[in-house]
């Protein structure tokens, strides 16, 4: 049982567990996932690490609610347990760019690239991150990103926060100033269309775009094969060869649709779990 | 004269008939996720006991993987001493009410019974399995002795049959075993793998059980090569001997165009979601599983029926089996083959798909197939299917589940130092489960490729033995002729 020492509400449908891990909190690199489970009826929900501490023994991660099983992870409290954590999975991050990587954070994707973008400015890495929300009230932990960026630019859909707009725009114009090239790859962590949209973006410069995928998995450790992609029309499990692909390579339509597999059912669930809160 | 010539063909119809099995009715156990055979009755099971010979060289003995006393079990049993047959089996295999349901009998001992050259074997897995079940069911599984403590610690990796039967001899020898599993439930393959309906996980439950109350560790969630890696279990948690018995955890696919649409499963996905997550009961457990209304089970192995049965009692629809060869060939045990058939499971011969295509959301709608017919035998002694030109056939299909085997899961063995593998990536261990790294023994499917319950628990059984003479300061942990080959290399 992991115990939940701290859980903070960022926003609206979605908050940030601390979890007494220290296993994993000794492993975890920037990158890296969890397969998390509220209880033992519940699914194994993949979960990009968000923030570890090999000293506290802990790590961080953040939950938005997309369907039943989040939802039920995030009725429980601090002093309560999830049931199962697995982890640390997947492949780290290659932090060994030099000069400048711009971070595109979209939504709640700026829990798994903060820890990305602060390993890179500790390597001396010069980090502009572009932090875009759907409206300012779903904006979370703009400091910490800015804290690790020598350069911040928050947008947000309906312009409550920052520029009006889409991250995409910034990114397009980063990329258009850089007349020297010294930006060595831009990171991409966000909703799959908005990874879609950022490596379209970036696809005329050239430069190097990797995302994080979150596809629908299982195990998380290559046994199962529900997470597979097409890199390049070669398919690659998320699980281990990833989570973090060539944008540029990533087939989008695929993905986007084997991500739609369980909408009917997720909806399903969710109704019944609304119905069993209200009794 | 008449009275003996009686008794004399009374005999010879006992001996010629096997005892029935009652099972669940197929319009029945289609609706259900409950165990389809339901076993012997204790009268059943000495009326069958009483069938062997007795023979005095047991055949049968010799084709069990790990040579349980076979005449010996039966004569406990047809007396009546069904709690003695038990023990009589655990003495050489721990998991018997596993084996007696899932080991493949017709091609071990039953397949050496002498009785089975005229009439039906001596139905030796069903009633290793009236044992196995008498004794648990009574709440009789006794703790044999263990012997004291030897201070020696051994990790287990992997909590499937290689792995409890490793942990099951050595605790009774007086060692520490920790068992390592990557899932939030033991049993592996048992767990994930076979259905409900041919293995309870109430009996799983009982085996792991067993091994707790005999002070067996349990560490669940823990996955080997990322979570610890086997350097760290050896040098700095500080297990004095590792086995390794992760499995065939890597699934293949065909690599044919449209393979990764929505709607296609990869077998061990599919019973995954199907046992561990049990997502027959979702909503109720949180997991989801696609239930289709045309299913095809590409595949012939024990996999693709249990897959293929599955998706029978989930869907009121069609369920097919595309096999690329013809029905003598099909790899599966024949009452597997037999209960798919029962239940409506279609079996379609000689027939390869050769794309997968979608519809407009990205989920598969057809496969396009090929008709196949057989050439000359290939290496494995099977005749090679050969594609029939001009033989195209499309089937609609809207859940597509693959079973066409694994390989070796790399996620241990990238982060392992000194452990050599082979050209498949499996790990290369002599007959003990040796390795090429001292102290590092490896057993099951993660050697030999996928294969059987029971072969996986004989090579732990082996391993057991092999890691107990090198805790005891017999052996030097390392494999002679491992050793040896690489001298020569």
């Amino acid at each position: 049982m992991i115990p939940i020492l701290a859980k903070t509400f960022l926003a609206p449908n979605i908050y940030e567990f601390v979890v007494g891990a220290p296993r994993i909190a000794r492993k975890a690199r920037p990158g890296q996932f969890v397969v998390a489970m509220s209880d033992e009826t519940g699914e194994r929900i993949p979960l990009t690490i968000a923030d570890y501490s090999a000293a506290d023994g802990t790590i961080t991660l953040v939950v938005m609610i997309v369907g039943a099983s989040t939802a039920k992870l995030c009725r429980l409290h601090e002093g309560e347990h999830l049931y199962a954590l697995i982890g640390p999975l997947g492949e780290p991050s290659r932090i060994d760019y030099l000069g400048a990587v711009v971070m595109v954070a979209g939504g709640v994707g700026a829990a798994p690239i903060y820890p990305i973008a602060r390993a890179f400015c500790e390597s001396g890495g010069h980090v502009i991150t572009v932090q875009g929300a759907r409206s300012k009230d779903l904006v979370f932990w703009q400091d910490r990103l800015a804290a690790v960026s020598s350069r911040h630019i928050l947008t947000t859909d309906d312009g409550t926060a920052g520029r009006r707009g889409l991250v995409t725009e910034p990114l397009r114009e980063i990329l258009e100033e850089d007349s020297q090239r010294a930006i060595g790859a831009v990171y991409a962590i966000g909703p799959p269309a908005m990874m879609k949209c950022c490596s379209k973006t970036t696809q005329p410069f050239g430069v190097k775009t990797i995302v994080s995928l979150n596809s629908v998995m299982v195990d998380g450790t290559g046994m199962c094969g529900g997470c597979r992609v097409e890199i390049g029309r070669e398919t690659k499990f998320t699980c281990v060869d990833g989570p973090e692909f060539d944008g540029h390579l990533v087939d989008w339509d695929l993905f986007l649709a084997r991500q739609k597999t369980y909408v009917h059912h997720e909806q399903c669930a969710l109704e019944q779990s609304a119905a069993q809160a209200k009794s | 004269m008449i009275h003996k010539k009686q008794n004399g063909s009374t005999q010879r119809t006992e001996r010629a008939v096997r005892a029935t099995m009652p099972e669940q009715a197929p319009e029945v156990r289609v609706r259900n996720f409950h165990e389809v055979p339901l076993g012997y009755g204790p009268e059943e099971a000495m009326g069958e006991a009483r069938r062997c010979l007795q023979c005095k060289k047991a055949a049968c003995k010799e084709g069990c993987p790990v040579n349980v006393a076979i005449p010996e079990f039966l004569a406990r049993i047809s007396e009546g001493k069904f709690d003695e047959a038990a023990r009589t089996i655990k003495q050489t295999n721990c998991l018997p009410a596993i084996c007696g349901r899932v080991c493949p009998q017709e091609t071990q001992c039953e397949e050496r019974c002498v009785l089975g050259k005229r009439f039906e074997p001596v139905a030796i897995g069903r009633l290793e399995r009236f044992a196995a079940d008498y004794e648990r069911q009574r709440g009789r599984m006794e703790l044999p002795p263990k012997a004291p403590p030897t201070g020696k610690r051994v990790a287990v990796v992997g909590s499937g049959p290689a792995g409890l039967a490793v942990a099951g001899d050595l605790v009774l020898l007086g060692h520490e075993v920790t068992v390592f599993e990557a899932f939030h439930r033991p049993g592996g393959v048992l767990r994930y793998g076979i259905p409900e309906f041919r293995l309870p996980k109430e009996i799983v439950d009982c085996e792991v059980d067993y091994l707790e109350r005999l002070g067996v560790r349990l560490e669940l969630n823990q996955v080997i090569g990322k979570s610890i890696t086997l350097d760290e279990l050896l040098k700095v948690e500080g297990f004095h001997a590792v086995f390794i018995g992760v499995g065939a955890g890597l699934p293949y696919g065909m690599g044919v165009p449209g393979e990764n649409l929505g709607g296609i499963y990869l077998a061990n996905e599919y019973l995954t979601r199907a046992n561990l997550m049990k997502a027959y009961a979702f909503p109720q457990y949180g997991t989801p599983v696609l239930r289709g209304s045309n299913v095809c089970v590409v595949g012939g192995g024990n996999v693709a029926m249990d897959a293929a049965r599955t998706a029978r009692r989930l869907t009121d629809g069609n369920v097919s089996i595309l096999y690329r060869r013809s029905r003598e060939e099909l790899p599966a045990r024949a009452e597997e083959i037999h209960h798919a058939e029962e239940e409506g499971v279609e079996l379609k011969m000689l027939c390869a798909p050769i794309e997968y295509l979608g519809d407009e959301r990205g989920m598969v709608r057809e496969v396009r197939c090929q008709r196949m017919e057989l050439g000359e035998p290939d290496a494995s002694g099977r005749r090679r299917p050969v594609s029939v030109p001009g033989s195209e056939l499309s089937l609609r299909a809207d859940l597509v589940i693959i079973a066409i085997g694994s390989g070796a899961n790399p996620l241990l063995t990238r982060t392992a130092s000194g452990i050599e593998l082979n050209r498949r990536g499996y790990i290369v261990a002599d007959p003990s489960g040796a390795t090429s790294r001292p102290g590092v023994w490896a057993g099951g499917d993660i050697v030999t490729g996928s294969a059987t319950v029971i072969l996986a628990m004989g090579a732990g059984k082996a391993a057991a033995a092999d890691i107990h003479r090198y805790l005891s300061g017999l052996s030097n942990g390392r494999s002679s002729s491992l050793a040896m080959e690489a001298a020569g290399s």
